[in-house]
This record gives structure tokens, C-alpha cells and sequence, in this order.
């Protein structure tokens, strides 16, 4: 089933590659000057992790279009009065198409796009939009639900430990989704969450993976962006999931898998609507089945079955015969907040503030 | 040989005033360096950070926007410092003016009266003083070091916030994102030119730095300040109550901390979320000595700071140079100027090997 997600990527990727040459050779199509593509980043690039994988999908825009494009990248930017100057001197200085790729980014982005009604913007993660300014995320909580079942077989002690960035609806989304498959496949497993209050501190995450392992934690998951939990894990000889980008070069031996972002088809494809003139505003949320969401390569450690199982889950979600979020699901008090036969909507997963039966602890409010 | 450091007997007045433009013009020969090694033409690079964000009234504003946090802050420690008082808490004292204003902002809602406004920097100061009354009172009942207890009490402020975003002041309509609702227009600082971000507080902050010079310059407190500074001692002799100044100096320097954090939040932010300054107070430690305590000296680095961090996207937006680029820019300039500090007040004797070896 991987290949079938590099091989749709691969068909998305050629067949933005194939319209950029198309348009190329049509007269009057090609610009004399290059379309100007601005990202505006929370973090450095670095080499793995959140603002690593956006930079990614930056080069596959230059891949794909070559000297049709220039894109520029403003690495660091923080979340606060600093953010509106950034995305403003990007559009004054001739950026047509702006990422900004943080949350945070979402009231300044508004702000700026209604001064520059024509030049495009597209917001990551946020709720927002206007006529010039699109949202896209990826339904992470789908890959999950792949670590879920994954971490329910491999796990001997039933205590899974969870590393929370900030309790907001994305990472209660991805908490409850793992829950929900790992006792899909185990019953008796339950999930410890330490919330650290941070996207990326090697010390705090490294931290509370020992705290988590001393509990008996024996598989680490992470919402945050440090390789820190997966050396840890490696370490003290436990399973870990990677975040964002493959870790498995930072803990061979532990690195179960990890759930990868791929903005690369996203953003070659927003790119040449720009091109094509063909770009609207709107929202985009894509998982698997767009290749936005991908399964970094399995250990070999994990066992043929138990890998066939997560491959199974993969095709059946791609396939859309299986939802993360189906019913019956119950609360942590064992009230029914879904019953059987439904699923939950997109609104109830993008404002999701309750755990699931399965998670201790509670969820900071 | 071996170089010694030996302390001058009063150091050059005009040395003093030329050591931070010597620092910077030194910074900029070894930057053109690294930009050359990296590639770059050097004048290209200077100029895309230096020039290029002063080059139209927008770019003006911006630079003054930046600024006023980073000069309010200064002026507040300036005070301290210059008593041998270590705030080094700012930016937890940002944070709690920030709560403080905000707060009253989030409960007038959207028909907020005229004096909401004003209420909001009353608060602002009254939040980061209060902030700062905390190590002060440790401090003169206790004896407790403040420089541990400003700082920890940021980590505090901080959380604070943070919990106030994600729980009781979370925008009921923001899909559990942890922000507050955006303040109504007529509790934010009104602008002063239509078309940028320069607001209010822009001029209250340089009312308050010429303030600052005349407190420090003419009034009594401010020579207890000075006296209590540079000899303890005679403080006491005097009769100077180092306790009163300590209280004095730690609840400005909140106060103006706090001003600055209410100045972010009505200002160009516009709501509570949970990261309202990139570190403004503790740059604000830098802007205060680079402008040597001075209410003017402080305007000026204040200016120079903001303009290296506008510089340095300048430079990846139109060179693409990385940011670390101005990092390293940022860290020369600090070297430079406390390298010249040194060779200011003291200077360097060439010893005899023999002689290091006999007094040794």
C-alpha cells in the first residue's frame, strides 16, 4: 500500500510537472517574470520537523517550474506584532503567492491580504479565509490512527506514553484517534499524556519521555518536533513514532514509524493555479488518500502480520471503508459521544476538546 | 610576553561615547567579510540591511513600531541598573501588563466607552509593577537575590497567559485555538498615519525617555540612584534608604515593562494569544547597556537593535541569506562593544616572560 501512496503522489507531482511544460509551450501562457512565492516560517528550517517539511514542499515548487518561479523563504518569524511586517514586505515586494505556514499567522495574514487583494495567500493550519486568502492542513490524525493499531501490538507493558505540545484541537485530535485504534487491537493498553507547552525543546521533550518510560511507558508518541523522544526511547530500548518528518536515522531501533507531512503536491499545485490563473480561495484538508499525510517506512522489527494490519488500515482509509473517528466512541467517563453506525464530522474534529475512554489524566483547560 | 590588563586612571569621556560607533563600524567591516565569504557583494548586503528598511515612511514606522517596546523596557532597567538593582524579569513583566490591559479590553467587549482606553494602560502599568513588587519585596524583606527571582517569575507570566488563552479568555468562536477575541477597534491604540502600524504609543515612549533623562539628571531621586549605584557606601552615610530605591527602581522598570506589553497587545496585536513578545524584555538588557543607561543613549540602540532585526528579514527576503546571517551580525556588534569597554578602561601591558615567571 506504500507504493500506492508514492505512486499517487508520483501521478499528482507528474501531472503538475506535465501541465507546467504544457503551459510553457503555450504562446502567451509564459510570463517574463518569474511568479514570486513567499513562505513565511515559525521556525529554521533545520533538517527535520515542521518547518524542515514546508521547506521541502517550497523546493518541490522550484523543482517543478525551474526559472518560472523564485521562492523565498523568511525562516523564524514570531508569533506576534512581527509576523504582519514579514508577510507585508513579502507582498509589497512583488510575492504574488505567500504560505505563512503557523497558526498564529492567521490574524496578520487576514490583515495583510485585504491591503494586497492581488496577491494570494494560503494559511496553514488556520480557520480563516477571505477572497484572496485559502487554508489547507492535513488530516494527520489519520496517520494516528495507523500508529495506534501498530503501537497496540507491539506494546507488552498496555501503558503508552504521549507528548503533548498545547492542548488545542489538533493534538487532542491526533491523542484521541491513537487511543481509539491502539485498544481497537488491545483493550487492556491506556494512553499517559505529558503536555510540555512547546513545539520544539530537545531538553523538555527528552525529559518527558524518560518521565514516561520510568512509568512504564514502553511506546513513545510525540506531538512536538524534536527527535529527542525517539533517541530516548532508543536509549532505554522502547518503541517511538516520529513526528512530522522520518526520525529513523535519530533511533533506528526504535523508530516504529512516523507520521510524515507532504506538502509538496499542495503547494506544487497552488503554484500553478497561480501560473494557470485558475487559483481560488477556499480549504483544503487532506490526509492519506492526497498523499498530504504518509507513513514513514516500517522497522523491520515489527512483525509481518501486525505490519500487514497497518497496511490493511492504510488501503481502507485511502479507500474511505474506514474513518478514524467511527462510532461507538465513548468519552473519558464513559458517556456515548458518538453512537454506532456514525462518524464525527469535520466540525466536531476541528474543535475537539474532549479525550476519548483510554487517555489519563486531564485535558488542560 | 604576556599581555596584562592593567586599569587606566579615569577613563576617556570621549572614548565612552565613541566605543558603540566604533563597535558597529567594526561589526560592519567584519561583516562585509563573512558576506563576501558567503558569496554576497558586501554593499549589497549592507545596504539591504541597513538602507533599504529606512527608505520610505512605512519602513520608518515599522522600525519605530519595533522599537518602542524594546526603548520602554530599557528605560525601565536603566533605572535599576544604574542603582545595582538586576531586574532581569522585563519580559515577564511585559507579559503581566499585557494581561493586566488586555483583560480589561476582552471584558468591555465590543462598545467599549472612551475610557476604556486609558484604563487599559493604567492597568498595563499597575500589572507589570505589580509583577515587579514581588522580587522587590523578597528582596528587601529577605534578602532574596533578584535577578533569580525576576527571572524565574517570567517563566510564571508566561504560563500565566498561557493559561488564560487556552482556558477562561479562549475565543468562544476560534475552534479552541488558544487566542483571545480580537479588541474591539476603539479600545486599540489610536494610529498616527493612515497606512502603517505607528500608534501612540510611539510618542508617549519618547515623552517617557526625555522623562527618564530629566529624573536622572535633575532630581534628587535620581542622584540617590546614581550615589547608591556607584558607591554603596556613601549611600548609607548619606542616609539614602537602599531599600526605598530598591522598591523604586524594581516598580518603574515593571511599570514601562508593562506599558510595552500593553502597547504590543492594543497595538499591533490586537488580542491575547500566547506569544505576545519574541524576548523584548531581555533584549531590552542589551538595548540598555549598548546605550550606556542613558534615556538618549537608550533611544538611539533602541533604534539600531530594531533596525538590525528588520535588516536581517530584509536580507532573506531580497539576498536570501539565512537568518543566522543576523544572529552572527548581532553577536559581533555585543563582542566589539565590549571589547572596546575593556581596552576604554583598561589597558593592555606587555610583560616579560622572566617577570610573569618570577611573579608567578
Amino acid at each position: 500500500m506504500k507504493t500506492t501512496i508514492i505512486k499517487r503522489t508520483a501521478i499528482w507531482l507528474g501531472a503538475a510537472i506535465a501541465a507546467t511544460a504544457l503551459s510553457a509551450a503555450m504562446p502567451g501562457m509564459a510570463q517574463a517574470e518569474p511568479l514570486k512565492v513567499g513562505f513565511v516560517y515559525v521556525g529554521p528550517v533545520g533538517d527535520h520537523g515542521w518547518t524542515y517539511r514546508h521547506d521541502v514542499g517550497r523546493k518541490a515548487i522550484d523543482k517543478a517550474f525551474g526559472d518560472k518561479v523564485k521562492t523565498t523563504l523568511v525562516e523564524s518569524v514570531k508569533e506576534g506584532a512581527d509576523a504582519e511586517r514579514v508577510i507585508r514586505q513579502l507582498a509589497a515586494s512583488g510575492h504574488k503567492l505567500i504560505f505563512t505556514t503557523s497558526f498564529g499567522f492567521m490574524n496578520p495574514t487576514l490583515k495583510v491580504a485585504k491591503s494586497f487583494p492581488d496577491v494570494r495567500f494560503e494559511h496553514a493550519t488556520g480557520y480563516k479565509q477571505s477572497a484572496n486568502v485559502a487554508t489547507y492542513g492535513a488530516r494527520f490524525y489519520e496517520g494516528r490512527h495507523i500508529a495506534g493499531l501498530i503501537a497496540g501490538k507491539m506494546t507488552k507493558s498496555n501503558i503508552i506514553g504521549y507528548i503533548g505540545s498545547f492542548p488545542i484541537p489538533e493534538v487532542v485530535r491526533g491523542i484521541n484517534a491513537f487511543t481509539l485504534a491502539l485498544r481497537q487491537v488491545n483493550p487492556k493498553a491506556t494512553v499517559k499524556v505529558v503536555w510540555v507547552n512547546t513545539w520544539y525543546d530537545p531538553g523538555k521533550e527528552g525529559a518527558a519521555a524518560k518521565a514516561l518510560i520510568d512509568q512504564g511507558a514502553d511506546v513513545i508518541l510525540q506531538h512536538t518536533d524534536s527527535p529527542a523522544a525517539v533517541q530516548a526511547a532508543q536509549d532505554r530500548g522502547v518503541w517511538a513514532v516520529g513526528q512530522a518528518s522520518d526520525m529513523s536515522h535519530f533511533g533506528p531501533k526504535s523508530h516504529l514509524t512516523a507520521i510524515v507531512d507532504v506538502w509538496d503536491g499542495y503547494y506544487v499545485s497552488r503554484a500553478r493555479a497561480v501560473l494557470d490563473g485558475t487559483w481560488k480561495a477556499g480549504d483544503t484538508w487532506g490526509g492519506l488518500k492526497q498523499g498530504m499525510v504518509v507513513m514513514a517506512p516500517y522497522n523491520t522489527a515489527i512483525p509481518t502480520d501486525v505490519r500487514a494490519m497497518a497496511q490493511k488500515a492504510q488501503a481502507d482509509i485511502i479507500a474511505g471503508a474506514v474513518h478514524p473517528f467511527a462510532g461507538p466512541i465513548r468519552d473519558q467517563m464513559g458517556m456515548e459521544k458518538v453512537s454506532a453506525g456514525k462518524t464525527l464530522d469535520d466540525g466536531a474534529l476541528l474543535s475537539m476538546n474532549w479525550y476519548v475512554q483510554g487517555v489519563q489524566g486531564n485535558l488542560p483547560k | 610576553m604576556r599581555p596584562r590588563l592593567e586599569a587606566r586612571i579615569g577613563a576617556s569621556r570621549t572614548m565612552v561615547y565613541a566605543t558603540p560607533v566604533l563597535a558597529v563600524a567594526l561589526t560592519m567591516a567584519c561583516g562585509s567579510v563573512l558576506f563576501a565569504a558567503l558569496g554576497h557583494h558586501p554593499p549589497a548586503v549592507l545596504y539591504a540591511f541597513f538602507i533599504q528598511p529606512l527608505s520610505s515612511v512605512y519602513d520608518l514606522a515599522e522600525l519605530t513600531v519595533k522599537a518602542t517596546p524594546l526603548v520602554l523596557c530599557a528605560i525601565g532597567l536603566s533605572f535599576g541598573f544604574r542603582a545595582n538593582v538586576w531586574n532581569i524579569g522585563a519580559e515577564g513583566q511585559l507579559t503581566l501588563g499585557a494581561i493586566a490591559g488586555g483583560g480589561i479590553a476582552l471584558w468591555a467587549g465590543d462598545d467599549a466607552a472612551a475610557w476604556v482606553l486609558p484604563a487599559m494602560i493604567v492597568a498595563g502599568l499597575l500589572g507589570g509593577a505589580a509583577w515587579a513588587a514581588i522580587p522587590a519585596f523578597l528582596k528587601t524583606r529577605f534578602n532574596a537575590n533578584e535577578i533569580l527571582t525576576s527571572l524565574m517569575l517570567t517563566y510564571v507570566a508566561i504560563l500565566l497567559l498561557s493559561y488564560l488563552v487556552h482556558g477562561p479568555w479562549k475565543d468562544p468562536d476560534g475552534f479552541s485555538f488558544p487566542q483571545s477575541r480580537m479588541f474591539a477597534d476603539s479600545v486599540l491604540l489610536p494610529l498616527l498615519t493612515m497606512g502603517t502600524r505607528l500608534h501612540l504609543g510611539a510618542p508617549i515612549t519618547l515623552f517617557l525617555a526625555l522623562g527618564a533623562w530629566w529624573v536622572m539628571a535633575r532630581m534628587f531621586i535620581g542622584f540617590q540612584i546614581k550615589v547608591v549605584g556607584l558607591t554603596p557606601a556613601a549611600a548609607g552615610l548619606a542616609g539614602f534608604s537602599v531599600n526605598r530605591l530598591i522598591w523604586i527602581t524594581l516598580l518603574t522598570g515593571g511599570a514601562l515593562a508593562g506599558l510595552a506589553g500593553l502597547f504590543e497587545v492594543a497595538g499591533p496585536i490586537g488580542q491575547l494569544q500566547p506569544s505576545i513578545s519574541p524576548g523584548y524584555g531581555f533584549t531590552a538588557i542589551i538595548v540598555a547597556f549598548l546605550g550606556r543607561l542613558h534615556p538618549v543613549g537608550i533611544l538611539l540602540s533602541g533604534l539600531f537593535i530594531a533596525l538590525s532585526y528588520l535588516g536581517g528579514e530584509t536580507v532573506q527576503i531580497e539576498l536570501g541569506l539565512p537568518l543566522a546571517v543576523s544572529g552572527v551580525f548581532q553577536g559581533m556588534l555585543l563582542f566589539f562593544l565590549l571589547a572596546a569597554d575593556v581596552l576604554v578602561r583598561y589597558r593592555i601591558r606587555w610583560r616579560r616572560a622572566a617577570m610573569v615567571q618570577e611573579a608567578g
